[in-house]
């Protein structure tokens, strides 16, 4: 679908307007350049909701298309999309960014611009990652996300920020290196194949590698991307950054950045390479599911709450990527919605820590205790936070974790990818105790810091939250029950794309003849309705 | 089984609802009476509204039911869960236990909280809990009912850690939260088998997949002992139980309406609710009927040497669900749930009779120092006898009427598993009846009867009308109660109404079931082992009170077994607890800090900067070394290009 109007372009360069005009302004105007970022941010946002409540949820197809050639003879475009899979997360990175510029008014009082100019600048790479179409065009912003990231840890981060902001950079290079040498790869075989240099994502789906070469190319890929998810053993940066980077940093690096790991298994990796994808599938949700009960468990024994956040993530994403991996229409659409509900939730409880930070300048569990008596709406934000971690129905964590067990559970695709429907049952009932464990260790860390007496002195004079911090989480708790109790709002826009994603990938790894007959049924009559495959015929 | 629809079901649930919001939200700055009207008010509408709703059922014999598809939940994917709720003859009994019993219980709270200082949060939490309750008996889909179930449990949790100021009570409530957790796990992995093979979750949809023979039988068995594992949790049979005990830590009209009257009895109505395929799987009933009948006696032993008067009726809680177990377990689903609503009559009633005494004597809950109250306290003392003489099985008192009925339906039953099953849950359920009388005469010979050992300086305050009524009408419904099954007088009244909606067991019924004076017979049997129990109980808390003190020096092992509950909760802390916690912390310090971060990670930065240090050195800027390097480097070229001559 072509839309007249750039708004996908509006939408991706706003921030980058922002930055600039952020850097016309002298520094000390602290005040006007945080409402300047806060301003450009809801309009952000309004756009963001116009495009969803635009976004046609019948169309499987790229939606709001914008596509202009970049460097011509090498086949390099500006093309901009959004469909299903990506509709979800722009919504989420556009309705985050006011509210972590909100959130950070008080804490980031040093070098406030150069931050603004830097948190604006990753919103860019952020969007640009989500939108881009062109592979090489998704390359450039996905390298231009790290280094804002890198400087907020660096610069505005805790004691050991050098140390963490390294590690960040060094972790995430080595995997989109690789993912570099393999998109070149896969361009040049295309060009080999059809005489065609082209960079463009969807024509370089059809390119047919050696069994080799896809094997490599995948690893390259799903490298980078298990990084960012991250995925065990891939994930010993995460905690560090965490806890070193300031409010803001946490909270779009779990709430967004993690999600680009993966979206990217979703929108590069399984479509370029579905044959590979089948083969590497057992490994990537034994993995998934190792990161499931080992992240629960290690967060289970965190002094830190945000470390203990950090690893929680590496629990919850394992379940993402479980449901991808099972590749069903439940368990995509629940990996979907998954990730915006550990975007929400974890966002939540990472701003939480903050305002509790900014008071106390401590995350120590062992410093708190009894807080539920003299914060009591604080307390009660972060019980609704932690009810959404653990997946409480009602809440919107409990929709998406369901629709991932449930599916997961009885994926025919799970069955021939380990090769037993005995190996199936068993992988899932092991992700479940995942679940147990979620309520362990976040109901005991609830626990240690708002239960029990108030015993320490220095935490008898806090202040419950004040109204800027309360306009902070109020959305996000509205969100929360939204998603929860009304979750089809979000499920059926990204239905089809979903729908169409699963019987292209199937059909492609050559695992769609053993997907349950409604499935297939379903996925066949979808391929026939898209535009793509009216488009295939035609020809 | 006409369906009708009415729109009044929701009403019935969003009231609690709003409650529970306009409590939380604004409770703080509502006046007391307000935060009062609007947390029983909410009830209490709630309750009439269900009345009305369930005329239309009751003319029906439970024959027409009403439905309502409130709104589309989740869809996606080939999965389409509704919000629906249905009123038939079982969610019928249960909504009225529920709204009747909680209505009571909000009132009683009243006089029982007055003086607390989170009150409003109080009534906000007890609202939100019928609401959730409400959504459990009503759901008409196993999600629904899931969301009701955790729901149910959430608010469990925040009201057994209710004065959270106090470490243990926190503690108890995680406790309680994590072990219904593992439950859930199963009853959530048993809806995944059933909808592998069904492809819907809606109760009526599992029904006809069920009756079409859509689920194998091996998978029936597999859902239902799944779910199980959920109902032991919510329900606290073995071996998850454990939380029940600690939950006493919460505030005593909360045991009352939640620990003993309506959640704890989620199980039993899961499994009577899904009658259709526990019927037809003779396996799964008997584990059920087994895992009842051990928890129903295990847990009357440890009642008897328990001196905290609310964990001696929680563990009496925990026995009686065991028979409610043994009852749908052997097929006898109407009767389990008979026994579910006079359990919940005569129980509440105990537990607010004992929540008198313990407010009465400011906080005091250890047996040994009450004693004689019978005088200061006469009408708590008459409602607890009431409730007592049913619990104990007295004769034409409701519980009489309850447990004969399962105990009837065991001893007369076979299951197809092996003729031992049922009758060894006759015989645990026997004994475990003896047991029941005598540590409930116990009680109240200790709290009632005798010397008072009330320290000095403690004032008892008569309970106050607020709280006295609740008693009374809980007592009336105690000794009343059984009267609509009173099924040795030719009363099958509960038993038909049910009909409709419970299944018809696979047991065959053995030569005597047919003839009505077995059945008088073994209702003689049970009331003559429960008079054993209150002889016993009369003779060594009244008669000899230097008895019990003599017995338990004597048998000094068993005792201290019994009354240390034979060390569950201290096996349980060394596994799984403490292992899995030594686990975490050894994958947390040896896996991520050692080998990924220390070897992987930090290991080749390591190196690269080892390599640095010695590059480093071979530019020190000082010339001999330079010299030094310049004339190896030099010596070896001149070697190499003497042998590549063939100097060398």
């Amino acid at each position: 679908m072509h839309s007249g109007f750039p708004i996908l372009s509006l939408l991706l360069w706003l921030p980058l307007l922002g930055a600039f005009a952020i850097l016309m302004i002298p520094s000390r105007e602290k005040g006007l350049i945080r409402n300047l970022a806060l301003g450009f941010s809801l309009v952000d946002l309004a756009i963001a909701i116009f495009l969803f409540h635009g976004f046609s949820s019948d169309d499987v197809g790229r939606q709001f298309v914008e596509k202009w050639s970049l460097i011509n003879g090498l086949g390099v475009s500006y093309h901009l999309g959004m469909d299903g899979l990506s509709l979800l997360l722009v919504l989420l990175t556009a309705f985050l960014s006011p509210i972590v510029i909100l959130s950070t008014y008080k804490a980031i009082d040093d070098r406030v611009k150069e931050f603004f100019f830097s948190l604006q600048l990753l919103q860019v790479g952020v969007l640009g990652s989500f939108l881009s179409m062109d592979v090489f065009l998704f390359y450039v912003f996905w390298e231009l996300m790290l280094i804002p990231m890198y400087l907020l840890i660096g610069v505005w981060g805790g004691q050991r920020r050098v140390y963490a902001a390294v590690k960040f950079f060094l972790y995430t290079l080595v995997g989109s290196v690789l993912m570099l040498v393999a998109i070149i790869w896969v361009y040049l075989e295309h060009y080999k194949a059809t005489g065609n240099l082209t960079a463009d994502l969807f024509t370089l789906y059809g390119t047919k590698l050696s069994g080799h070469a896809q094997m490599l190319c995948f690893a390259a890929f799903a490298l980078a991307f298990a990084i960012k998810v991250p995925m065990f053993p891939f994930h010993t940066w995460l905690p560090d950054a965490h806890v070193e980077a300031p409010t803001a940093g946490s909270v779009i690096l779990a709430a967004v950045l993690l999600k680009l790991g993966t979206y990217g298994f979703l929108r590069f990796a399984y479509p370029l390479f579905p044959e590979a994808a089948a083969f590497f599938g057992p490994y990537i949700a034994v993995l998934a599911v190792i990161g499931i009960v080992y992240g629960a468990l290690v967060a289970m024994v965190q002094p830190d709450v945000k470390k203990l956040i950090a690893y929680s993530s590496v629990s919850h994403l394992g379940f993402i990527m479980l449901g991808i991996v099972a590749l069903t229409p439940m368990t995509v659409s629940g990996s979907l919605l998954q990730m915006v509900n550990h975007g929400i939730s974890t966002g939540l409880l990472f701003l939480l820590v903050g305002v509790i930070y900014e008071r106390r300048h401590t995350r120590l569990i062992t410093e708190f205790g009894g807080l539920a008596k003299q914060l009591p709406w604080f307390s009660l934000c972060f019980m609704v936070a932690t009810l959404a971690s653990i997946g409480l129905p009602g809440t919107n964590g409990f929709v998406g974790e369901f629709l991932v067990m449930l599916g997961t559970f009885n994926s025919s695709v799970l069955d021939k990818l380990l090769g037993g429907r005995a190996y199936t049952i068993a992988l899932t009932t092991v992700a479940g105790l995942g679940i147990i464990l979620g309520a362990v260790y976040m109901l005991w860390m609830v626990q240690r810091v708002f239960f029990g007496p108030l015993s320490k002195d220095e935490n008898r004079r806090l202040k419950d939250m004040n109204l800027r911090e309360a306009i902070v989480v109020i959305p996000m708790i509205i969100i929360i029950f939204l998603i929860g109790l009304f979750p089809n709002l979000f499920l059926g826009k990204v239905q089809r794309s979903v729908d169409h994603f699963v019987g292209d990938i199937g059909r492609r790894a050559g695992i769609i003849e053993t997907v349950s007959n409604d499935t297939k049924h379903k996925a066949d009559k979808l391929v026939l309705d898209s535009p793509e495959a009216k488009h295939d015929r035609d020809h | 089984m006409t369906d009708y629809n009415s729109s009044a079901l929701v009403v019935i649930i969003l009231l609690p609802a709003v409650g529970a919001l306009l409590n939380g939200l604004f409770g703080r700055r509502f006046p007391r009476w307000l935060v009062s009207t609007v947390g029983c008010a909410s009830v209490g509408l709630s309750f009439a509204l269900a009345i009305w709703a369930a005329y239309f059922v009751f003319v029906s014999n439970g024959e027409e039911r009403l439905r309502q598809d409130v709104y589309s939940w989740i869809s996606t994917g080939g999965l389409s869960i509704s919000i629906g709720l249905t009123l038939d003859a079982l969610s019928t009994i249960m909504v009225l236990v529920v709204t009747g019993v909680s209505f009571v219980i909000h009132i009683y709270s009243i006089g029982y909280m007055e003086g607390d200082p989170s009150y409003a949060r109080y009534f906000s939490y007890l609202n939100l809990f019928v609401f959730s309750m409400l959504i459990l008996v009503l759901g008409d889909s196993l999600p629904v009912l899931f969301v009701g179930w955790e729901g149910v449990g959430l608010c469990s949790y925040l009201l057994i850690g209710f004065w959270f100021e106090d470490p243990a009570k926190a503690a108890a409530g995680k406790k309680a939260f994590i072990a219904n957790r593992i439950g859930d796990l199963g009853f959530l992995i048993g809806m995944f088998v059933l909808f592998g093979f069904a492809h819907t979750l809606s109760i009526d949809g599992l029904a006809k997949a069920v009756a079409s023979g859509a689920v194998p039988t091996v998978w029936i068995t597999a859902a239902c002992l799944l779910l199980f594992v959920g109902a032991t949790g919510k329900s606290a049979q073995i071996p998850l139980y454990v939380w029940l005990p600690d939950a006493m830590a919460g505030p005593t009209p909360v045991s009352a309406l939640i620990h003993a009257a309506t959640m704890v009895t989620a199980g039993v109505y899961m499994v009577a609710r899904l009658s259709f395929m526990f019927a037809l799987s003779p396996t799964a009933s008997a584990v059920v009927t087994l895992v009842g009948a051990v928890t129903a006696f295990f847990a009357a032993t440890i009642g008897i040497a328990q001196t905290d008067i609310k964990k001696v009726l929680a563990y009496s809680t925990v026995s009686q669900l065991g028979y409610m177990f043994i009852g749908v377990g052997v097929g006898a689903y109407a009767a389990g749930i008979f026994h579910l609503m006079t359990h919940a009559f005569f129980k509440a009633c105990l537990f607010l009779g004992s929540g008198a005494v313990i407010h009465a004597l400011s906080g005091e809950q250890d047996m040994m120092r009450m004693g004689g109250l019978r005088r200061k306290m006469p009408w708590t003392y008459w409602t607890f006898l009431m409730s007592t003489l049913a619990i104990s099985g007295c004769p034409f008192f409701s519980g009489f009427f309850s447990k004969d009925e399962i105990l009837w339906k065991a001893l007369s039953t076979s299951s197809p598993v092996g003729g031992w099953v049922h009758t060894l849950a006759y015989g645990l359920g026997l004994a475990a009846a003896a047991i029941t009388a005598f540590y409930m005469f116990r009680l109240v010979f200790l709290t009632f009867h005798g010397e008072s050992r009330i320290p000095d300086g403690v004032h008892v305050h008569q309970e106050k009308p607020v709280m006295s009524w609740p008693l009374a009408v809980l007592a009336f419904l105690a000794v009343v109660g059984g009267l609509p099954g009173a099924s040795m007088f030719h009363v099958h009244w509960f038993e038909h109404f049910l009909e409709p909606v419970v299944a018809t067991a696979n047991v065959t019924q053995k030569g005597f079931a047919s003839l009505q004076s077995s059945e008088w017979w073994a209702a003689g049997g049970s009331v003559l082992v429960g008079l054993l129990g209150f002889a016993l109980a009369f003779n060594l808390y009244l008669q000899r009170t230097s008895g019990p003190g003599y017995l338990a020096a004597r048998f000094k092992r068993t005792y201290d077994l019994v009354k240390n509950k034979y060390y569950v909760d201290e096996i349980y802390e060394i596994f799984p607890i403490k292992f899995i916690y030594y686990l975490a912390l050894g994958l947390w310090r040896i896996v991520d800090t050692l080998i990924i971060d220390g070897l992987c990670v930090n290991g080749p930065a390591y190196a690269a900067r080892g390599l640095g240090y010695i590059g480093r050195e071979l530019q020190s800027g000082n010339l001999q070394v330079y010299a030094f390097w310049i004339f190896i480097g030099f010596s070896t070229l001149l070697l190499y290009l003497a042998h590549g001559l063939g100097l060398i």
